[in-house]
């Protein structure tokens, strides 16, 4: 099927390449005739896509191994969950899942808007298939994922051991996601800006999608985190590494638009602002990719440099930045005011700030980023750039965008007066100030001031946001007659993109708190403890009990059970073991057991005040002297066992290599019977719990926000703002439209 | 197989590709003005949305009384000269109207 699935992957570039000319031809022509059979190539395109990646992910669940991703990214060993997923741990895989999300989001997004901005869409759907085209042009010229090798080798090297994580099927395809949803809402900018329909349609008929970006995007941000923070055995969960950042970056620019495009929406204003903050967001995606293909930056997470791949991506990313620079020009007076900032005291003001705020943190994680590059560039030496470094420009940014957070669903649009400031203000600023009195009372906050300041700033958005959903239930709640929940309930599904909003408020306000919590008030060392023997953190008492180990001919491991307690009370054993993976090295038979890849499993004992967390890194140099002998002794018979005739020579080398597992065993038993010393990393970190919690808080918010509404007109035929009774229409936005439907109509 | 499944899959691409290239329907030179009207049928759903949420604020008391009488006075004028504009658009293209 390998021939099957190169040819699937031709006629999806052909199609591209048809759907881009079509496209044009249509909009330039004015007929919509080719600008539909574009569309159609679209979702062909879609197809195609989708049978290349079932054929190739089938050879990967099958271990065909002819094919020579399959042959490096699997084994026969690899269990089936993760075979199914070791398609995107490779370049080739990756960029043919980048294909198939890049052209379902396509789809949608043209099968939603095949009857709504008809002059935006043919140009979108021309900027659609060139991203198409060049993923596809790709993966045929230079990353072909159906290449084969003949003889098909026996085994694969197998996925790498560090992606063998649950998260493994899904961080991946929610982050690529979240960035081939973002290119859609930048097709429609530069749609948009092409046809001149500069008005809101374009904003409205794309903010789902770039909703949906953000959502996927954070998701898949925290999902790495999560896998960070219990797999790789460093002790934390955000390293500020280039591919963490690479998704953070459009990440926060995204979480800018979608409050930005409000005031276009309402006002008409900030139209050049929503287009640049779009198009920097797709291109940031596309960067954010390259970051990840290219791996000019040092990164676990990236995949091995590829100069041809590079050449490309520099290219992408040079005409759409130019490209947008000069579409943005070309239309500075279109993209005019409608109107004007009536109070720097209003929504529209506050949104403003924050969004300041976003693109200058943006900015900074830019500059950090790609600061190793620059200074390569000019010392000729790759400096490394890490959380202190960014921790000082972050964290005063990050403290200013969480009281946003907080004073943005307390302030009404256009403008406020004094009074209603500080009825609005008196409830979340006395919770925020008495946090910070309290904490101050307690602590005598003589460090970690910012860490302070972010508690009581948390404090005042949560209070604020709970303010909001009860001033909303009871102001509902007194027009009805609900039950309390009930009108909660109401209120939020009336006003999905409100709440929700608000929703993601209190959780990012919650998870930063964690955040601030847990890296500045973290217990942190290392001990080396032979069984038996205990070390004291943070008051607790981490007793080494005993060694553990196993032994397989895919994998060793060496572990240990450790029992925690405080103050004389148990409170919980925990089990930690780092794991061996065989390196692919004959001339060491034994010894290439502790030479390849190795993974942590973290010990965690999680709860909502506080994370205990032990790794171990055993210490396996009294096992060396044995390892060398075996491995001088393995290789002389095997030399000898390959020098018998053929028909002696299987079983000779089936018994050495049933030798070599119980060496293996041995091995692995002294680990077990000998009272050495290991080092391990432990930890006592506060409130990380609550990073989680406030993460999944903001994602249901988000849900809340991107669950479809009917259109507001649509409800407004049953009140007040009826569409059209007659010719005279306007007269029914009166004020005197009766008072009790309209009231039910608008809370 | 491999080509007994790749001219399949090229058949049908041509042929759901070229659907709309075999029932050619003439633009009838309505496409400006239906894009119009689709323009401004949002810009009328935003203006909505926005009378909706000052209700909203002077519920939840974020806007005072006064406030809200000249946010609100201001914001149905902007509807009805959206609504006018509708109308005329509408003429223009004399096509039924979207909800």
């Amino acid at each position: 099927m390998a021939s099957a699935g190169k040819a699937l992957l031709v006629l999806a570039l052909l199609t591209g390449v048809y759907g881009f000319g079509a496209s044009l031809y249509g909009a330039r022509s004015g007929r919509p005739e080719w600008v539909d059979s574009a569309r159609r190539a679209m979702y062909v395109l879609t197809g195609m896509a989708a049978t290349a990646f079932v054929i190739l992910d089938v050879a990967f669940i099958s271990s065909d191994f002819s094919y020579n991703v399959v042959a490096s990214g699997s084994s026969t060993t690899t269990p089936f969950l993760y075979r199914v997923a070791a398609i995107w741990a490779t370049q080739q895989g990756s960029l043919l899942l980048w294909i198939l999300l890049l052209s379902c989001w396509s789809s949608l997004a043209l099968f939603l808007t095949r009857r709504r901005v008809r002059e935006i869409v043919p140009y979108a759907q021309a900027v659609l298939f060139g991203f198409a085209i060049f993923f596809t042009g790709l993966v045929v010229l230079f990353a072909n994922p159906f290449d084969t090798s003949s003889p098909a080798p026996t085994e694969g090297a197998g996925l790498d051991p560090l992606l063998r994580h649950t998260t493994m099927m899904v961080h991946p395809p929610m982050l690529y996601s979240g960035l081939t949803l973002l290119l859609v809402p930048f097709a429609f900018a530069v749609g948009a800006l092409v046809s001149g329909r500069l008005g809101a349609e374009w904003i409205q008929v794309t903010r789902r999608f770039a909703l949906g970006a953000w959502l996927c995007l954070g998701i898949g941000v925290l999902l790495g985190m999560r896998w960070s923070y219990t797999e790789l055995g460093w002790g934390g969960y955000w390293a500020w590494d280039p591919v963490e950042n690479a998704a953070l970056m459009p990440w926060l620019v995204a979480t800018a638009y979608i409050h930005s495009i409000m005031i276009q929406e309402k006002r008409g204003m900030l139209k050049v602002w929503n287009a640049s903050l779009i198009l920097a967001a797709g291109t940031l995606a596309i960067v954010g990719d390259f970051l990840v293909r290219s791996g000019i930056l040092s990164s676990i997470h990236a995949f091995v440099s590829d100069p041809t791949l590079n050449i490309s991506f520099v290219g992408l990313i040079a005409v759409m930045v130019i490209g947008s620079i000069g579409l943005v020009v070309y239309r500075q007076d279109s993209l005019r005011t409608e109107a004007r900032l009536e109070s720097v005291l209003s929504r529209e003001g506050v949104f403003l700030l924050q969004n300041m705020v976003l693109v200058a943190l943006t900015a900074v994680v830019f500059w950090f980023t790609f600061f190793p590059l620059i200074s390569e560039a000019i010392t000729g030496t790759q400096v490394s750039v890490g959380a202190p470094t960014f921790r000082p420009f972050v964290v005063p940014l990050a403290l200013v965008v969480v009281a946003l957070a907080g004073i943005g669903p307390i302030i009404a649009w256009r403008r406020v007066t004094p009074a209603k400031l500080r009825r609005s203000f008196a409830f979340p600023l006395a919770v925020g100030l008495g946090t910070l009195a309290i904490l101050a009372f307690v602590s005598g906050v003589t460090q970690h001031v910012f860490a302070y300041l972010m508690f009581g700033f948390g404090a005042f958005v949560v209070a604020s946001v709970t303010q909001e959903f009860f001033r909303g239930a009871r102001a509902r709640r007194a027009m009805t007659g609900e039950a309390p929940p009930v009108a909660l309930a109401a209120l939020v599904r009336r006003n999905r993109r409100r709440y929700g909003g608000y929703t993601v408020h209190a959780g990012v306000a919650v998870a930063l708190i964690g955040i601030a919590a847990s890296t500045s008030f973290q217990h942190q060392r290392t001990a080396t403890l032979t069984p038996g023997h205990s070390v004291r953190l943070d008051g607790y008492e981490i007793k080494y009990v005993r060694p553990t180990a196993s032994a397989t001919a895919q994998k060793i491991s060496f572990g240990a059970v450790l029992s925690v307690s405080k103050n004389g009370h148990h409170v919980t054993t925990m089990q930690t073991s780092y794991g061996l993976y065989p390196a692919p090295d004959p001339t060491h038979p034994i010894g290439r057991f502790f030479n390849g890849s190795d993974e942590s499993s973290v010990a965690l004992h999680a709860g909502l005040t506080r994370d205990i967390w032990v790794d171990i890194n055993p210490n396996v140099t009294n096992l060396q002297g044995l390892i060398s002998s075996g491995d001088a002794k393995l290789s002389t018979a095997l030399a000898q066992a390959e020098s018998l005739p053929a028909a002696q020579r299987p079983q000779a080398l089936n018994v050495l290599y049933s030798l070599r597992d119980l060496a293996i065993r041995d091995l692995a038993e002294r680990f077990v019977t000998h009272p050495w010393a290991s080092s391990f990393l432990l930890e006592v970190s506060p409130l990380v719990m609550w990073l989680w919690i406030g993460a999944i808080i903001a994602a249901l918010g988000g849900l809340i926000a991107l669950w479809p509404m009917p259109p507001v007109s649509g409800r407004h035929r049953r009140g007040p703002l009826r569409s059209r009774p007659s010719r005279t229409a306007p007269s029914e936005l009166s004020p005197a439209a009766p008072e009790p439907v309209r009231e039910r109509e608008l809370v | 197989m491999a080509y007994v499944l790749i001219c399949v899959v090229l058949a049908a691409a041509v042929y759901l590709i070229s659907a709309p290239l075999r029932s050619v329907r003439r633009q009838d030179g309505t496409a400006r003005s239906a894009a119009a009207v689709a323009e401004l049928e949002a810009a009328r759903d935003a203006k909505y949305r926005e009378i909706r949420d000052a209700e909203l604020d002077v519920r939840t008391g974020k806007l005072s009384d006064s406030d809200y009488e000249a946010v609100d006075s201001s914001l149905r004028a902007e509807a009805v000269e959206i609504l006018h504009r509708l109308d005329e658009a509408r003429d223009d293209e004399r096509i039924p109207s979207n909800p």
